[in-house]
């Protein structure tokens, strides 16, 4: 059965044809995209009128996501930013510590039990006129249950005393410089760094598995992607224990789930040769909606909390330099493993220094393991150079931008982590393109949140939260930063043969918009309104879902 | 047997850090082989090559391998914490973890340092010293090299058999003024005897087993008993045990305080601690270091009073 779906506008990301008004779908394939009259060539068909007044472009592709997202949202919003969840409710942005107390209040009066914990994630003091919030801010709350509350980073966790109690924290005498001490010499309730966070945030609520996304969190995420017209996201950094990969492979197989997750398997607590094995079997699980066979590696921490590896002059405030996650040789050892088996890696390099690291590997491993198309992709690279860019060319490096960064740390990386030159160089979209680099741009969901569109105003404007400009010279236009969330990411993913444009033959991923992209004022590209998506040919109206 | 039920000691944790290849996992594999009784906990970033009897695999949940004899091997991935937390520490007598490559053991020993019932007993960092200078000018690894070895308590030069003489003066030398605070030694195949690196045997009851007569090479190691007769300021007798130039590796035993009260006294590499003596036992250390530096009298006269 042939349905050719007519719109007001199908801005099709395929230079040979950039809009049409009609596209033809096919048992979830492409098969044509042009005039109605070129596609009625094709036979017997209906005509779907649904959309004649949107504007259809190609399924969005978020290369650098995380699934716990949707998990996450059981846990109470404190960020500072209103935020939509996947059931389409925006949580207005709490710009007070005030307000913050206000809304855990209000959860605190819903909750019975008063020992039962609560957790809530994406609090964010630097925006606070105090920088700081402690636990008797989150006492105000309550003293009888624990609340642990995760910072935007997923770095840092602030907590109640109860919390602190129940993991044996509240007491005099700690010397560890991720817990800072208040004027009675007892912990402020904030917690620096995953090590420490866990066994207070376990006491708080949290998941011992933060990070792995469970059936009910999947299913959410799912529709949190229809709302921001995403029809392909990755989950970059999964452990993927055989349990996961289980839920995985059922939920995203139901009729009713609407994306495509690729999955990527976490370097860490495996050797390479252990890495390669436990991929390739993967390999074996993959589905169509759940693809398998990707490893990620963390080669540094991040800039914010300076732990990335930086080049000199350094950290701005002269912060020591970072920690490597990973071993120079161990990193080679992945990449060759990688090449001869045809794996594609994506490696997270915050700090220039890393990402130099990633160059210098893949350069040795090429030379043992000459390999074309191999698309591996430096996932952040927020600190690339013009120079970085030229090595990464001859290697056949991809980027994948944290174009999000601009608007939510613009303001601190200026002041504080690289300072002003470096900061207004960070995530360099127009030097990659200048550059011949294929790219791509992300939220980082948890991290921010997920939207391309969003994600494709911050590379076009380059604003941060506080209205500045930061970066003229390394601005996008529209044009490339659509390419960038569709075709662009799809290429990342080696997924531009299957997704990111609409052409014959491609699979029919389409975002459905009621306002045009390519039309609006670009300052405004981040408030086009979606209507939805169509994932492989079945359509996901936001409003319903 | 005792009414009161002593309050049980904290878990000793040794640290065993170093770059990659620097022969870790090859110490480990020595310590598992020789447990000896002893219920180690072997905390590892991966399997990888560790050495497990397959006969003496009793179970394997997930992540955590139980093995015959009481001893139990963990690889914790990017969450050390949770592994510890979820070891029962009355089934353990002494942890070792091995940190991943360009882990800080520094790191590590502060954030365990929070968790209740462990305590650091000591920091072990190994070098490959046919690698070493390679590793420790690398524009990459050079920061990360130098933290690891400044949070060591006691430097082992590995593969010292891949060298010469001369250049293995050159690396000693080079340590031992970079890292003063620490104490050095050297060996080949990560044989760095088992009483250096463990404190514990069992940990609930006074443990009057020697640590003498074990696996520590007489040619390399002196180990000799210290009588102590007298009452001391148990702090300044372990400071100077630690003092580096004495070539002394490892202290254990019992000091009559000023206040007449019997303390335990351990010390690995420079690393020392004291804590109340279980009840019944008499004063006395056992030591073993370095038989070139280490001399009986030597060590003798520094606990003269003076």
């Amino acid at each position: 059965m042939i349905t050719i779906y007519a719109a007001r506008k199908i801005i099709t990301m395929n230079p040979a044809r950039p809009t049409v008004t009609h596209v033809a779908v096919r048992d979830g394939l492409i098969i044509g995209a042009g005039a109605l009259a070129e596609l009625e060539g094709f036979g017997e068909h209906a005509i779907n009128n649904q959309f004649a007044d949107k504007v259809i472009m190609p399924g969005m592709v978020e290369g650098h996501s995380h699934a716990v997202e949707g998990k996450w949202w059981k846990y109470v919003y404190c960020g500072y930013f209103d935020r939509m969840d996947p059931h389409g409710k925006v949580w207005s942005g709490l710009q007070s510590i005030e307000s913050v107390v206000e809304r855990l209040k209000q959860q605190d009066a819903r909750l019975t039990d008063p020992d039962e914990p609560m957790a809530g994630w994406s609090i964010d003091p630097i925006y606070y006129p105090e920088k700081q919030v402690t636990r008797h801010d989150l006492d105000r709350v309550s003293t009888t249950r624990p609340i642990g509350i995760m910072h935007a980073s997923g770095h840092i966790m602030n907590t109640n005393s109860r919390a602190l109690e129940l993991a044996g924290f509240l007491r005099s005498g700690i010397e560890h410089e991720g817990m800072p001490l208040g004027e009675d010499g007892l912990p402020t309730g904030e917690l620096r760094g995953p090590d420490i966070m866990m066994p207070v945030g376990n006491h708080a609520g949290f998941d011992s598995n933060l990070f792995d996304f469970d059936e009910e969190g999947l299913i959410d995420f799912g529709k949190l992607c229809v709302r921001k017209g995403v029809t392909t996201a990755t989950d970059l950094a999964a452990k993927l224990a055989d349990e996961v990969v289980d839920v995985g492979v059922r939920v995203t197989a139901r009729d009713d789930f609407p994306l495509r997750l690729m999955p990527f398997r976490f370097h860490h607590g495996l050797t390479p040769n252990e890495l390669l094995d436990h991929v390739l079997e993967l390999k074996q699980h993959s589905t169509d909606r759940f693809r398998l066979g990707r490893i990620k590696i963390v080669a540094d921490g991040s800039i914010q909390g300076f732990t990335a590896r930086v080049k000199a002059p350094g950290y701005y405030n002269g912060a020591p330099n970072g920690l490597w996650y990973i071993a120079p040789d161990q990193m080679l050892t992945i990449y060759e493993l990688a090449l001869q088996h045809n794996i594609q890696v994506h490696t997270h390099t915050n700090g220039d220094e890393a990402t130099d690291l990633a160059i210098d590997i893949l350069e040795k491993a090429l030379k043992k393991q000459p390999t074309v198309n191999h698309r591996f992709t430096l996932q952040h690279g927020q600190l690339i150079n013009a120079a970085q860019f030229k090595r990464m060319a001859a290697l056949g490096f991809c980027v994948n931008h944290f174009a999000n960064h601009h608007f939510y740390w613009g303001d601190e990386h200026y002041h504080l982590t690289v300072g002003p030159e470096r900061a207004e160089r960070m995530n360099p979209c127009r030097t990659a393109l200048d550059n011949g680099i294929p790219l791509a741009i992300h939220s980082d969901a948890p991290i921010t949140p997920i939207g391309p569109l969003f994600t494709a105003w911050c590379a076009v404007n380059r604003l941060t939260s506080s209205g500045r400009t930061q970066g003229e010279y390394e601005k996008i236009t529209v044009a490339e930063a659509l390419y960038a969330i569709t075709i662009g990411a799809a290429y990342t993913l080696q997924m531009d043969d299957e997704i990111g444009s609409i052409e014959a033959g491609k699979r029919a991923d389409f975002a459905i918009l009621e306002d045009d992209p390519t039309e609006i004022d670009p300052v405004k590209l981040k408030d086009v309104r979606i209507w939805g998506t169509v994932q492989d040919g079945r359509v996901f109206d936001a409003s319903a879902i | 047997m005792d009414s009161s039920e002593p309050q049980p000691l904290p878990c000793p944790v040794t640290i065993v850090g170093g770059y990659l290849g620097s022969g870790k996992t090859t110490l480990i594999n020595h310590l598992l082989a020789k447990a000896d009784g002893s219920r180690l906990a072997i905390l590892v970033n991966d399997f990888g090559d560790l050495a497990i009897d397959a006969q003496l695999i009793e179970g394997q949940e997930g992540d955590v391998i139980n093995l015959s004899g009481g001893c139990v091997c963990c690889s914790y991935g990017n969450d050390l914490t949770s592994a510890l937390m979820q070891l029962n520490v009355n089934d353990i007598d002494q942890v070792v973890i091995e940190s991943s490559g360009v882990a800080l053991p520094g790191a590590i020993s502060s954030s365990l340092s929070l968790l209740g019932g462990y305590v650091v007993s000591s920091v072990v960092v190994l070098v490959d010293a046919s690698t070493i200078q390679q590793h420790a000018g690398d524009k990459y690894l050079a920061d990360t090299i130098e933290r690891q070895l400044a949070s060591a308590d006691l430097i082992a030069m590995n593969k010292c058999d891949l060298i010469n003489d001369e250049k293995k003066r050159e690396i000693h030398d080079w340590l031992r003024r970079q890292y003063t605070a620490c104490k050095v030694i050297e060996v080949q195949e990560s044989e760095i005897p088992k009483v250096l690196v463990l404190v514990a045997s069992t940990r609930t009851k006074p443990d009057n087993r020697s640590i003498q007569g074990t696996d520590h090479d007489a040619s390399i190691y002196r180990a000799f008993t210290l009588s102590l007769p007298e009452k001391y300021d148990v702090s300044v007798v372990a400071e100077k045990l630690a003092y580096t130039g004495n070539g002394l590796l490892r202290v254990k035993g019992f000091v009559e305080d000023l206040n007449g009260v019997m303390q335990t006294l351990q010390m690995v590499g420079s690393r020392w601690s004291v804590q109340p003596a279980p009840q019944g036992v008499s004063s006395g250390l056992i030591c073993i270091g370095l038989s070139k530096l280490c001399d009986e009298d030597q060590v003798k006269k520094l606990l003269e009073k003076n």
